[in-house]
């Protein structure tokens, strides 16, 4: 066991780190290519992407002739920046008004950070100088109404709540009045968090998407589902799930501090063509930063 | 596509040819397939590594000489292997002078708040008398949450505002003599296993409270961090035990195969669903099959006993094979569904499944049900065996006489045409037939 923590240890340094120690030196060898593989694969970038990533890489390579190691490293960052850029629509929600009242949903599973993701975003947006006002969608979990509220209170951005347990259509619906009532042109809406595989919960969010597609025109316009950063292959899995059920427009990567991960990202971004808005870096309510593909994978390589 | 490493490793020997033994290439080119396996579901790069070698010596030899098939000599050394890595469940261990202390750690988001409730109702049931300590002092509304989860499950919870969490879980401890609670619960804040002072805290509260059982709470479906996040937590505070969350997702779990290879403790529970009684004891061999996506058909065949008897079971998986499927059976199947809760959940269990399920299960409502149930009900026997001699007069008289229309009850002959066919398929598709011998060799004598 001893040397298998050992390696554990190792393996600790930025996997993509080794990218660069391993690209910045010489020619390509089968080497490179089987390191190539495991750092990708370590990051939780998965098997499918990575096998795919590799493949345009070798192709990439062959038809331009390319030997050293250190061009290879440029193809490579290119080919991940543009993996993440590949979605259509991959511009993030715009701070500026648009129109009367924009209206954005918020969903993921338990324990992704959905309500800290929210207060940050509030924030975000008011720092900008929209009106916000938040809705909280999720009657269900012990005190999420509470945590909402506190956050709200900190920042200065109202909440629309309703009774525990009681319908999260019902206090969408009523959040929407209050936002044309006080003259909002933000509302984020809030919900309990739901594994992708629970059919009556994902019915239930179909229904507050519902609501509020009828209650304002194009309504909601952007789905943002909030992933956990440290989650391996289950979030493609989430964000397939959340797709059929609300027609996901972008995510949130969140807990991105620490070391280097969220690989699934390019999972994400390249199977399911959908693209990363925001990522989550810290506990604070500034910790929220636009998504900038270069930056991402710059910082990979770190 | 493949869904189960079953079924790859399948198609692999399948290529070969029929020696009955396997050579050094055939078992690096099943390895191949299990490492694809393993990574997909989120186990460590490393510890496939390591895992992989392991295999590898035990499968290259002897043993698979033995064996009936190679594909089910490789499968059978990894799922034991599987079984040695993950252990066996571990039980809690509170035996000392009360009270005794079970610190909960992990990540943010990663379920403690929640297993905390579900363990102290775990310990109530079984005549504990356990108090809950919301030491969460930073997460907004963290300590109401856990307020409001005691009050549900009747236990105490005890809090303090403007303290420390290292003296907020000792005083804890003082509370708990007096009032002659013999358990304390101590639920922690979220952190990153790389937050400095963060992690200084949870020493400082272990070191304060003296725990017997220290339980890392972790995400199922965590990635390649699983490693990194076990083993510091292990380093700082000494694990006795994991607890893996949202094992009711579809995540495969790998993390736990990972996080047991670092740390070595068993894992104690897992917990399964929202509800406050969702925690489950652990069973090695069903996250095994789940890992390699083997579908957890012991946890199915248990779920479908609890709800109606084996004859039963075994009546309803023949049928559903010969596709002998009639209207009787139809309303049978909705009403074994509303009692074991929807269709698509249990076979989602099974591998390969989810697409069929979609189709199969349509949704079904209270009221729609009664209504079908009314329809099917007001039909002679001989109409329910041959929906077909349902003429237009028959449809009004069934209409009728259970209070529908002669539309409803269309709808409903269509639904349960869709079902018929989709049973049609399920009966002749190899795998299904294999996963049905695969039940009944499973059950219990």
């Amino acid at each position: 066991m001893a040397s298998l923590r050992e390696t554990l240890a190792r393996t600790r340094q930025s996997f993509f780190g080794k990218v660069q120690a391993l690209l910045g030196q010489s020619n390509i060898t089968a080497d490179t290519w089987d390191t190539l593989e495991t750092l990708l694969l370590q990051a939780d970038v998965g098997v499918a992407t990575s096998t795919k990533l590799l493949e345009r890489l070798h192709q990439r390579a062959k038809a331009e002739g390319i030997v050293r190691a250190e061009r290879l490293h440029e193809v490579f960052k290119h080919e991940l920046r543009a993996l993440l850029e590949s979605p259509p629509h991959a511009t993030p929600p715009s701070w500026e008004k648009t129109r009367l009242l924009e209206v954005i949903l918020v969903v993921g599973v338990n324990g992704s950070g959905k309500t800290t993701s929210i207060a940050k975003l509030a924030h975000w947006y008011q720092q900008r100088g929209r009106k916000v006002l938040l809705a909280a969608c999720d009657t269900f979990r012990a005190a999420a109404v509470d945590q909402l509220q506190i956050w709200g209170e900190r920042i200065g951005v109202p909440v629309i709540a309703g009774p525990p347990n009681g319908d999260p259509g019902a206090v969408a619906f009523d959040a929407v009045q209050a936002a044309f009532a006080r003259k909002a042109d933000l509302l984020i809406v809030d919900t309990a968090g739901r594994l992708h595989t629970r059919h009556n919960l994902m019915q239930e969010l179909r229904k507050v998407h519902g609501v509020l597609r009828r209650a304002v025109h194009e309504a909601p316009h952007h789905t943002l589902l909030v992933i956990d950063a440290t989650n391996g292959q289950n979030a493609v899995a989430q964000a397939r799930g959340f797709t059929e059920a609300v027609g996901v427009t972008g995510v949130i990567l969140t807990k991105l501090d620490g070391t280097p991960k969220g690989g699934v990202a390019f999972a994400i971004a390249g199977e399911l063509g959908i693209p990363i808005h925001f990522i989550g870096v810290g506990e604070q309510i500034e910790d929220l930063e636009p998504f900038d593909a270069a930056a991402f994978v710059e910082s990979l390589f770190e | 596509m493949f869904d189960t490493l079953t079924d790859r490793l399948q198609a692999i020997f399948d290529k070969l040819s029929k020696r009955g033994v396997l050579t050094e290439q055939d078992v690096d080119a099943a390895l191949r397939e299990v490492r694809v396996a393993l990574l997909e579901a989120d186990v460590n790069f490393r510890v496939v590594k390591d895992f992989l070698a392991r295999v590898r010596e035990r499968a290259v030899g002897a043993e698979v000489h033995r064996s009936l098939t190679p594909g089910q000599a490789v499968i059978k050394i990894v799922h034991e292997e599987l079984l040695a890595t993950l252990g066996e469940g571990g039980k809690l261990d509170l035996g000392g002078p009360p009270p005794r202390v079970i610190l909960l750690v992990g990540l943010q988001g990663s379920g403690k708040t929640t297993t905390a409730a579900k363990l102290a109702l775990h310990l109530r049931k079984q005549g504990r008398r356990p108090l809950l300590v919301a030491a969460d002092i930073y997460r907004p509304a963290a300590v109401l949450q856990l307020q409001t989860l005691g009050k549900q499950i009747n236990v105490p919870v005890f809090a303090e505002s403007d303290q420390a969490p290292p003296d907020i879980a000792q005083h804890a401890i003082r509370q708990a003599v007096q009032s002659a609670l013999d358990v304390v619960i101590v639920d922690t804040a979220g952190r990153l296993q790389i937050d400095e002072a963060m992690m200084q805290e949870v020493e400082q509260i272990k070191a304060r409270v003296r725990p017997a059982e220290v339980l890392l709470v972790a995400d199922a479906m965590t990635g390649q961090e699983a490693v990194n996040i076990a083993d510091t937590f292990n380093k700082r505070v000494g694990l006795t035990g994991l607890i893996l969350t949202k094992v009711d997702g579809d995540a495969r779990g790998g993390a736990a195969i990972s996080m047991r290879a670092v740390t070595q403790v068993p894992i104690k529970f897992l917990a399964t669903g929202e509800k406050v009684d969702a925690l489950e004891p652990f069973h090695p061999d069903r996250l095994a099959s789940r890992i390699l996506g083997m579908g957890d058909v012991l946890t199915l065949i248990e779920k479908a006993q609890q709800q109606f008897d084996e004859q039963q079971a075994l009546d309803a998986a023949e049928k559903l094979f010969n596709a002998r499927f009639d209207l009787e059976d139809f309303l049978a199947q909705l009403r074994m569904v509303r009692k074991m809760g929807p269709l698509g959940e249990l076979l989602n269990l099974l591998p390969g499944m989810r697409e069929v399920t979609r189709q199969l299960s349509p949704d079904v409502t209270e009221r729609q049900f009664k209504r079908i149930e009314a329809m099917i009900c007001s039909m002679t026997p001989a109409e329910r065996h041959n929906p077909d001699m349902l003429n237009a007069s028959r449809k009004r008289r069934i209409a009728a006489g259970s209070g529908t229309t002669v539309q409803e009850l269309n709808q409903l002959l269509r639904n349960f045409r869709e079902a018929q066919k989709m049973m049609k398929q399920l009966s002749t598709n190899p795998r299904m037939r294999t996963m049905l011998g695969l039940v009944q060799r499973r059950r219990p004598r």
